[in-house]
């Protein structure tokens, strides 16, 4: 525990993380011993042990994500087999995750899968084991408290539905025991040092860096194109301005769900929550682009052209990292792969009535001054409009070269795109969670 | 018989889409030293005049292919100009800058798009109109089973070859053939004998059929030839339009005075019985009988240990080789061999035509015959026989049985093609789904008719599996990888040429057991 030089790449997720890399420690040990020394396998790359750590990913991919996925689709939606077998192939689909995690390199799917297990245990009525599988999954990566508020308020909303004083409350210790023994587990080792246990936090939440980095397609970035607040404000305001924006954006959509926990408002919850969370928080990253991506995904039979237009934008924003990785061809053909997948497979561009887009919201707003406005063909010109945008500044960011003075054109453009996008989406999404009318019965067929 | 309407191939696109898009995924995997082979036959047609395109020889791969392949290189060498100019260079040995492979990459998947419209027009000849359900209509399993094959796949974007687009044409003239137009099937054939001569195994099934079926307009009613009605017309302008192919293609040679030495690239009879993996065929497991009665002679005391040749058939190097125990092979022995497996099947379909389904089952028994009896064949040439294959085993139970076999075993004696580490995920997942779809699609399909397989082809089959752990996973890491590196190429010809040689025995027998009451309606409304 001493001789470890935190500076270079220190352990900075919380401890599950370090139980799996222990694991796959062990078996690569077993392989090549060189593969593991402390400081002597610094840099290492050779073939086969690149071989063997996306293998890795792979794995943990097999036995976590991708259960979840098939399991989702098999016992959470309507349909007949061929509606769930293509689902679960366009959400399998999704080029953001596998070009993260198998281009760029990391394990999302661990904790996006086990995220996905809670949403599939609580679907299917089991409380607890989507409790257990939430809190592992915050135990694996701390992002996920993206995902925390909703999972509280469905759960703390069931649990005053069956009343506070009877089974409501039972239901309410059952779960924070549930919750508490979880996380006792998954911090054993470190627990009987108090201060092993802030040293940790501390590592997990690095309050020290700063309101963002690079750029990402967030409100404080975009903002900044404008207006340098970055230097303008003082870091403990932008600390407290990020934080009250944040649960200022996430509210209304936890109240709604507080008010009415189904299945289908802790889909949109979880979308809501985090989007806002992505576009407000303190130091976010844009692969955290992937912690809302994931509930849209779930929303892909039921919103099929708002879910695919967002996964594209979420893809396309992720483009300027890609690009420093090298993975230009596998991002033009995977994103090209899902588009046209998901848009033939769900047949997205004839499900667009207002119903079906669930624009009546919208279309109240806009009754009142173009009353003969179609906005189904409004939403679909802008996504073609959209789709045409993204390719032109995809290509024009891999073939040509920035202007001198502006070095950083191209990812600036990117992320302002994408912030728009992700803006107009939240709203969106916010109306269709908040407009659902309290006790609609034939909105179970939508589950 | 009629094709459905143009949107009602939306599935067809969807397709077609999706393997491109994985064929570019393959485009940074490993590719063998036939990309250099191609990317010489660029240089040289590029800078050097016709007159040497048949000499040159500063790289050791020169050309030996026939002149419309050559002229195919040439017409390539203008497009590969403007990604990067240096591979034009002759004396640019191995090279292979990211532009390069770019380059050569994308023709392979470009020029499959002639496979591709193949593919459709083999599709719309067994569409079943009865069959309501997409996943098991035979169109849609053919489709897959040639756009997705597996063999087709890594042999060409992963290996580095051309034969997209040369099956393509073959598969083309096929169809043409299908649908009556025997003039045009026959151009076609032309035209792709004089891009890849390995296509003459299958030329005496062209040559038969043409001859028996449509230069001879009719037939008596059991069958039988009427000499009258032979076609002079119809025979010259076949005549004509072969003959003037050739002229074509070797016309310039000939001019020149340079055709021994185009035939002599054309036909390097110098390399050895066996290519250098062994491809699943008989000779290899006469390669495994002799080296065990030499090992047992030896052990027995009955063969002197000073008189037998080292051991350079199984070093994996192509060189002439000498049997020990048995006597050895000739170039002539094969070709006598290969003429007798195919002769029947030729002699049968002269005196029982059977239309155009006749005729490809003897092109498939052709290039079974010429794979498992030729000289110095390639393990790939199995794609000849699996190939058009499909479009019988999507007809009929006991084709689909036998193409199963035929194919996993043709499939998996391609695996020692593709060695490296960061190849084998792909190459096990691909030939896993690939297996795993032929096998269920066709089951559902002829779900009437019985079993698909009986319990001991099942056995043998499921034997690969093992088979491949051993020589992929556990042999490497052993001891005797260092001194015995060969073993595993070995076992896997010899457990491979077995369900090869099985799958042709059944053919012949299918060929002539085959009671085909109900092809005469098909073959009326050709």
């Amino acid at each position: 525990m001493n001789d470890n030089d935190l500076n270079y790449w220190g352990l900075d997720y919380p401890p599950l993380t370090a139980y799996h890399s222990l694991l796959c420690a062990h078996v690569a040990k077993l392989i090549d011993p060189t593969w593991v020394e402390l400081y002597a396998s610094r840099g290492h790359e050779s073939p086969s042990h690149k071989l063997f750590m996306r293998a890795t990913v792979f794995i943990a991919d097999l036995v976590i994500y991708i259960p979840a996925v098939l399991l989702y689709c098999f016992y959470l939606r309507d349909g007949s087999a061929k509606r769930r077998v293509a689902v679960a192939l366009c959400i399998l689909l999704y080029p953001g995750l596998i070009l993260i995690d198998y281009g760029h390199f990391q394990y999302n799917s661990v904790s996006l899968g086990l995220a996905l297990w809670a949403v599939v245990g609580l679907g299917l009525g089991q409380d607890l084991l989507g409790s257990v599988a939430f809190s592992l999954a915050l135990n694996y990566k701390q992002m996920e408290l993206y995902h925390s508020l909703p999972f509280f308020c469905y759960l703390l909303g069931k649990c005053v539905k069956q009343g506070l004083t009877g089974r409501g409350l039972f239901l309410l210790l059952k779960l924070s025991v549930t919750v508490l023994l979880t996380f006792a587990l998954c911090w054993l080792p470190f627990l009987s040092d108090p201060g092993q246990v802030l040293q940790v936090l501390c590592r997990v939440f690095p309050v020290g860096r700063g309101l963002f980095e690079d750029k990402v397609a967030n409100t404080w970035c975009s903002l900044n194109v404008l207006i340098k607040i970055r230097t303008i404000l003082p870091s403990q305001i932008q600390l407290l301005c990020s934080f009250v924006l944040t649960l200022l954006a996430a509210l209304p959509s936890s109240v709604k769900l507080l008010a009415k926990p189904t299945l289908w408002q802790l889909k949109l919850a979880l979308v809501n929550s985090s989007l806002a969370f992505f576009l407000f928080s303190y130091h976010v990253h844009e692969k955290s682009i992937l912690l809302p991506a994931l509930p849209v995904c779930l929303l892909i039979n039921d919103l099929p052209l708002m879910s695919i237009w967002f996964l594209l934008v979420s893809n396309f924003s992720m483009l300027p990292l890609f690009m420093k990785d090298g993975l230009l061809m596998p991002y033009v053909v995977t994103t090209l792969g899902f588009l046209f997948f998901s848009v033939y497979l769900l047949s997205a561009l004839e499900r667009t009535t207002v119903a079906e887009l669930r624009l009546e919201s919208y279309q109240r707003l806009t009754h009142a001054c173009l009353p003969t406005l179609n906005l189904c063909s409004v939403v679909k010109w802008k996504f073609f409009l959209s789709l045409v945008g993204m390719a032109a500044l995809s290509l024009a960011s891999m073939l040509l070269d920035p202007p001198a003075a502006l070095p950083d054109l191209f990812p600036v453009l990117i992320s302002v795109f994408s912030f728009l996008h992700f803006l107009g989406l939240f709203v969106y999404f916010n109306l269709v969670q908040l407009t659902e009318p309290s006790g609609r019965k034939n909105q179970k067929k939508a589950n | 018989m009629a094709a459905p309407v143009t949107n009602e191939w939306k599935w067809f696109s969807a397709l077609a889409l999706g393997v491109s898009l994985l064929k570019c995924l393959l485009i940074n995997a490993y590719h063998s030293t036939d990309f250099e082979v191609h990317r010489n036959w660029l240089a040289l047609t590029h800078s050097l005049p016709l007159s040497k395109w048949y000499f040159e020889d500063t790289s050791e791969w020169t050309l030996d292919y026939p002149p419309f392949f050559a002229w195919f290189e040439f017409g390539l060498s203008h497009l590969a100009a403007c990604f990067d100019s240096e591979m034009l260079a002759v004396q640019n040995l191995n090279y292979a800058s990211p532009a390069t492979v770019l380059f050569q990459r994308l023709s392979v998947i470009v020029t499959d798009v002639v496979f591709i419209y193949a593919v459709k027009e083999c599709c719309r000849g067994v569409w079943d109109e009865k069959r309501k359900d997409l996943l098991e209509q035979p169109s849609f399993i053919l489709a897959t089973l040639l756009l997705w094959n597996f063999g087709l796949l890594i042999v060409d974007h992963i290996h580095f070859q051309y034969n997209g687009l040369l099956f393509g044409i073959l598969l083309l003239s096929i169809a043409r053939h299908f649908q009556g137009r025997h003039l045009e099937g026959a151009f076609l054939f032309s035209i792709l004998l004089n891009l890849k001569h390995i296509y003459l195994y299958i030329t005496p099934a062209y040559g038969i059929f043409l001859l028996r079926c449509f230069c001879f307009t009719c037939s008596n009613a059991d069958r039988s030839v009427q000499w009258r009605s032979f076609s002079v017309l119809r025979f010259t302008v076949l005549g004509l339009i072969v003959l003037s192919t050739f002229a074509l293609s070797f016309g310039p040679f000939i001019a020149l005075g340079q055709l021994p030495q185009v035939f002599s690239r054309l036909f390097p009879f110098k390399r050895g019985l066996c290519h250098a993996y062994w491809a699943p065929n008989i000779w290899a497991l006469y390669n495994v009988a002799d080296k065990a009665l030499t090992v047992l002679g030896v052990k027995l005391k009955l063969l002197d240990i000073t008189k037998i040749p080292k051991a350079s058939m199984t070093g994996g190097l192509v060189q002439e080789s000498q049997h020990s125990v048995l006597p050895s092979v000739t170039p002539l022995a094969t070709l006598i061999c290969t003429l007798l497996s195919i002769l029947p099947a030729l002699v049968h379909m002269w005196f029982r035509p059977n239309g155009a389904r006749g005729f490809l089952r003897c092109l498939v028994m052709c290039a079974l015959g010429s794979f498992i009896f030729g000289w110095h064949v390639h393990e790939k040439a199995i794609l000849m026989a699996i190939l058009p294959y499909s479009l019988l085993a999507v007809e009929q139970k006991e084709d689909a049985g036998i193409f199963f076999i035929l194919t996993t075993t043709g499939h998996y004696s391609l695996f020692p093609l593709l060695f490296t580490a960061q190849e084998l995920p792909v190459k096990i997942l691909l030939m896993l789904s690939f297996t795993v779809f032929s096998f269920t699609s066709l089951k559902q399909l002829f779900r009437c008719g019985g079993r698909l397989l009986s319990t001991s082809e099942a056995v043998y089959l499921l034997g690969l599996v093992p088979l491949g752990l051993v020589c992929e996973c556990v042999y490497p890491l052993t001891t005797w990888q260092k001194s015995f590196p060969f073993i595993p190429l070995l076992v896997t010809s010899v457990y491979c040429a077995l369900g090869v040689i099985y799958a042709f025995i059944r053919l012949y027998i299918l060929l002539f057991t085959f009671t085909d009451c109900g092809t005469e309606a098909k073959m009326k409304s050709q």
